[in-house]
Formats: C-alpha cells, sequence, structure tokens
C-alpha cells in the first residue's frame, strides 16, 4: 500500500531528514552509526528522522546483529510526482487554448 | 519536470507559428489573458498585484493571488502565484526561432512543506479544472 502523500511530504519537509533520504538515495544501504556520522546529529535523533522516512515509505530496513541497515525506496516519491501531474495537466490544457486563441487573432 | 531537494518546478516548452509580439499579446493583454486562462486583473507593471478569479468551488474561493515580477516585453514575463496554500512563480519565456517562437513556462518554488495545504484543498482543484472547461468553454 503506498504511503500517503501528506506522510511522504511532511517527511521530507525537514532538511536533515532530506539530507538523510539523499544520502541512502547516492550510497545505497548505510547503518545507523554512519548515517550519524554523516548527519552531523546525535544518533537517537537520527532514529527518530529514520522512523519519520519510515513511516512514509522513504526508507526499508534490516536488522544484522546488533545494525540496523537502511536504504531508500524512491518508489514511495510517486505522490509527489502525481501533485505535479495536476498542475502538468492544467497547464498543457491552458497551451492548447493559448494556441486556439493565438489562431483566432489578427496577426 | 526537475528536482531539486529544496523545491520543484514545472516546465512546459511549446513551438508556436507566430512571432514574440503576437504571443506577447496574448501573455500580457487582460481580455485575451481571459481567454485562454482565467479572469484577471492583470497589468503589465512590475510589482502590480492582481487575482485571477476562477469559479469558485468547495474547499476554495477560486481566486489566485498574483504579483508581477519580470515585463520584458515579447521577451520573459513573471508574477508570483499564490492558491491553494502554495506560493510559487510562473514565468513565461519566448525566444524567437526561424518559424516562429520557443514558449516556455516555468512553474517554480513548489516546496514540500506547501503540500500539506494543497492536499486539504485537493477536492477544490481538481474540480476546479473541471469547472474552468465549463466557464472558458462558455465564453468562446
Amino acid at each position: 500500500m503506498p504511503a500517503a502523500a501528506n506522510d511522504v511530504f511532511r517527511a521530507l519537509a525537514d532538511p536533515t531528514r532530506r539530507a538523510i533520504f539523499e544520502e541512502l538515495t547516492r550510497a545505497g544501504e548505510r547503518t545507523v552509526h554512519a548515517l550519524t556520522r554523516h548527519a552531523g546529529v546525535s544518533q537517537p535523533a537520527v532514529s527518530k528522522h529514520l522512523t519519520v522516512l519510515k513511516r512514509a515509505r522513504l526508507v526499508r530496513h534490516r536488522r544484522d546483529g546488533r545494525e540496523t541497515h537502511y536504504r531508500a525506496e524512491p518508489d514511495a516519491l510517486a505522490p509527489m510526482v502525481d501533485w505535479l501531474d495536476h498542475y502538468g495537466a492544467f497547464w498543457r490544457d491552458r497551451f492548447d487554448r493559448l494556441e486556439d486563441l493565438l489562431k483566432r487573432m489578427d496577426p | 519536470m526537475t528536482d531539486t531537494a529544496a523545491s520543484r518546478s514545472l516546465v512546459i516548452e511549446r513551438e508556436m507559428p507566430y512571432p514574440p509580439e503576437k504571443i506577447w499579446r496574448a501573455l500580457t493583454e487582460g481580455p485575451l489573458m481571459e481567454e485562454w486562462l482565467m479572469k484577471n486583473d492583470f497589468q503589465p507593471v512590475v510589482g502590480h498585484r492582481f487575482q485571477f478569479r476562477a469559479t469558485p468551488v468547495a474547499n476554495w474561493s477560486g481566486i489566485i493571488d498574483c504579483e508581477v515580477q519580470v515585463v520584458e516585453p515579447n521577451a520573459r514575463l513573471s508574477y508570483r502565484w499564490g492558491a491553494l496554500g502554495t506560493e510559487t512563480a510562473v514565468t513565461w519565456t519566448l525566444t524567437p526561432t526561424e518559424s516562429g517562437t520557443h514558449l516556455r513556462m516555468e512553474q517554480s518554488g513548489f516546496r514540500p512543506d506547501q503540500v500539506a495545504n494543497y492536499k486539504g484543498a485537493n477536492y477544490g482543484w481538481q474540480k476546479f479544472i473541471g469547472n474552468l472547461e465549463r466557464v472558458v468553454g462558455g465564453m468562446q
């Protein structure tokens, strides 16, 4: 089941979470420790951010002994794409109407 | 469609077999803009605040609050576009070509943190598009 668009947007509205998500997109799988070194905030803070990203289904995790590994799920960005599609459909329709108008206008 | 972490843009481009001067008129003369876009009190003056007005629907007044930001006749036009809880900018760029004009529209500044507002008004937006068809269709 896809995440609600609200969760996705709220998750990515925070710059630290965005940085974590981008790092995972770029680097592939990362442990919480590695992400903490990269994010420049405390490990509990990183864990909290990861929980929000997980709720939005932007990341997945797997346990391996005492370490938890995270990776990005870029498909979760689909609700954002839908959002822009609304505007895209609107403007493409306006472009058609503009062309119709230009055809009717005096040169 | 471009995609950066902080904000996103929508870009639509089209070749048109008309000179930039003619397209500029359609983009900047209120009565012509009304024919293809929406009712408005637009003036091609930097700093001018104006509104586009669509038919009000449930959850939305139909009003888009705008402010003119760039007016370079026959070349570039930009206005702030505030609607449905989002604050974006719409920029038109006209480039002459051998056969007419390359017209580019970019709506930029969609930020993830604005979208909670947008989603709340989603129903209104979808009805807006449907109503606009009828309104604009009736004018022609």
